[in-house]
């Protein structure tokens, strides 16, 4: 594997080895009072991100540092960025300072993609951490990864993802992921927030969120971007709380062992109910735990070993 | 078919060097010396563990804690060390699987951990496990079993129990077979 940019057409067997090496690699940190491992001594990793983010950047950040990459941050404020100077400029710039590995998180759609395609000579990896509506793959990983940590195997699990699908790479990445790794995912949403062609999507779509409870293994809850939204897709924050938020009584048609999951930042009392986000069915802080450890496994498998080349 | 003999090449280019009964007798004559040199059941004895490197060290490790049980009534706690995270070698070949590492109950400190692995060679797996070792805390003393010790050492590093000692060729490999994963015991040059 060279970059990590969509988990369109993933390879299951792929995808498993990044979650296999992932739960290795908790385990074999668990209890630890180094938890640092020198894998990726002497490499460097670049984290350029011209969107904010905490979360998947100090994620990222962490588990550089817990491989012993050396991890630089760069962030459109306060760069060249800043400056107007181009994408390709900068990522030219960074692989020629040395860098094996860039993260990259863009408001574009393609703008890992592309990224990808202008580092190829000077043979640096790259990382979608985030473009645009498009995907988000290592933030598919660790939900599959805390899926696979509650509920076992995937395969013919059915997993719900509710609310801001047209806005959201997270139910893109997870939509390809889930579904290659053998699980039934239906997308709930109003028909608004649907993404134009998601019938050819491997999924079912639904609009009723409590026809739907009783079966499921799993919700995920997407963010509604409300930052990305020009325009009234729903007339009321309210009124999308009483069709598509998670309430306590929605918790209680779920099956006791179903798993509720939010990429975050969550809205609170709008999305899912405080309740909810805090009762131990909610496995928020697991992700953000198992992100760390995901986003070890995929610097290991992009940069600990020599790319095999034809 | 006639029985292999020892010592034989097979037809497969392979040649037994320790039979499923060689390996029985070595380990047992392994978990003896083990006993005497830590002298684990003397009163004052030091506390030992048995760390098998992953994946035919683990299962090795396991059988000498059975012997030496067996031998002198004292229970050694096993674990497994993973070591492919701090290996020095990982951007020469494709990704390494990682494997699991268990540290027994109480963990290592002040133990004399003995580390178990099947083959000994150019010394470099030893080397990856005594940083692993470190960064899980700091035991009292750090003895090493292996089942063969083939040579062509890289780093200066030497067993404390060697089950057998078989000069190869660099080009030679030696396999250890294991019930657990070969179906069958023994120890094959190829």
């Amino acid at each position: 594997m060279k970059h990590l940019l969509t988990t369109e057409g993933i390879d299951p067997a792929q995808a498993t080895a990044i979650l296999d090496t992932a739960a290795s690699l908790k385990q074999a940190l668990e209890g630890r009072e180094v938890r640092k491992l020198p894998t990726l001594r002497g490499r460097t990793v670049i984290t350029v991100f011209y969107e904010n983010s905490t979360r998947t950047r100090v994620s990222f950040e962490i588990a550089g540092k817990w491989m012993s990459a050396d991890v630089v941050n760069v962030s459109s404020s306060g760069s060249s960025v800043g400056k107007g100077e181009s994408l390709r400029d900068t990522a030219l710039t960074l692989a020629a300072a040395g860098a094996d590995c860039v993260i990259v998180r863009h408001p574009a759609s393609g703008a890992a993609h592309r990224l990808a395609g202008w580092l190829r000579e000077a043979g640096t990896s790259v990382v979608n951490a985030g473009d645009g509506m498009h995907e988000h793959p290592t933030q598919a990983l660790l939900d599959a990864a805390t899926l696979r940590e509650r509920l076992g195997e995937l395969r013919g699990r059915r997993i719900a993802i509710v609310g801001d699908v047209l806005h959201s790479r997270v139910a893109r990445s997870n939509v390809h992921l889930l579904t290659a790794l053998g699980a039934d995912v239906t997308l709930v949403a109003p028909p608004t927030l649907l993404p134009t062609g998601v019938a050819s999507w491997p999924v079912t779509v639904s609009h009723e969120l409590d026809a739907e409870l009783p079966s499921l293994d799993a919700v995920m809850l997407l963010r509604v971007q409300a930052e990305r939204m020009h325009g009234g897709f729903f007339p009321s924050a309210r009124e999308y709380s009483i069709a598509y938020g998670l309430s306590e009584r929605r918790l209680k048609l779920l099956p006791e062992h179903a798993v509720v999951l939010h990429p975050g930042p969550m809205l609170r009392g709008m999305e899912i109910a405080s309740a909810v986000a805090d009762s131990p069915r909610a496995a928020i802080t697991d992700q953000v735990r198992n992100g760390v450890h995901v986003r070890m496994a995929v610097l290991y498998h992009l940069l600990a070993h020599e790319e095999e080349t034809a | 078919m006639a029985p292999r003999q020892r010592g034989a090449t097979d037809p497969a280019g392979e040649r037994e060097l320790l039979s499923a009964g060689d390996v029985a007798r070595t380990v047992a004559r392994m978990a003896h010396q083990i006993i005497e040199k830590t002298a684990l059941d003397a009163p004052s004895a030091p506390a030992v563990v048995l760390m098998g490197i992953p994946s035919r060290g683990a299962p090795l490790a396991r059988r000498l804690a059975v012997r030496i049980a067996e031998f002198s009534g004292v229970e050694v706690p096993t674990g497994t060390l993973d070591v492919t995270l701090y290996r020095d070698d990982l951007r020469r070949g494709p990704t390494r699987p990682l494997e699991a590492t268990k540290l027994p109950e109480g963990g290592i400190d002040d133990k004399l951990v003995v580390l178990v692995d099947d083959v000994l060679f150019s010394g470099r797996t030893i080397r990856a496990a005594l940083d692993a070792l470190r960064d899980h805390g700091r035991p009292r003393a750090v003895q090493l079993a292996v089942l063969v010790d083939r040579g062509h050492r890289e780093l200066p590093i030497r067993a404390d129990y060697v089950g057998k000692n078989v000069p190869t060729a660099r080009t030679e490999e030696v396999h250890v077979l294991l019930e657990e994963f070969d179906q069958r015991d023994g120890v094959v040059l190829r």
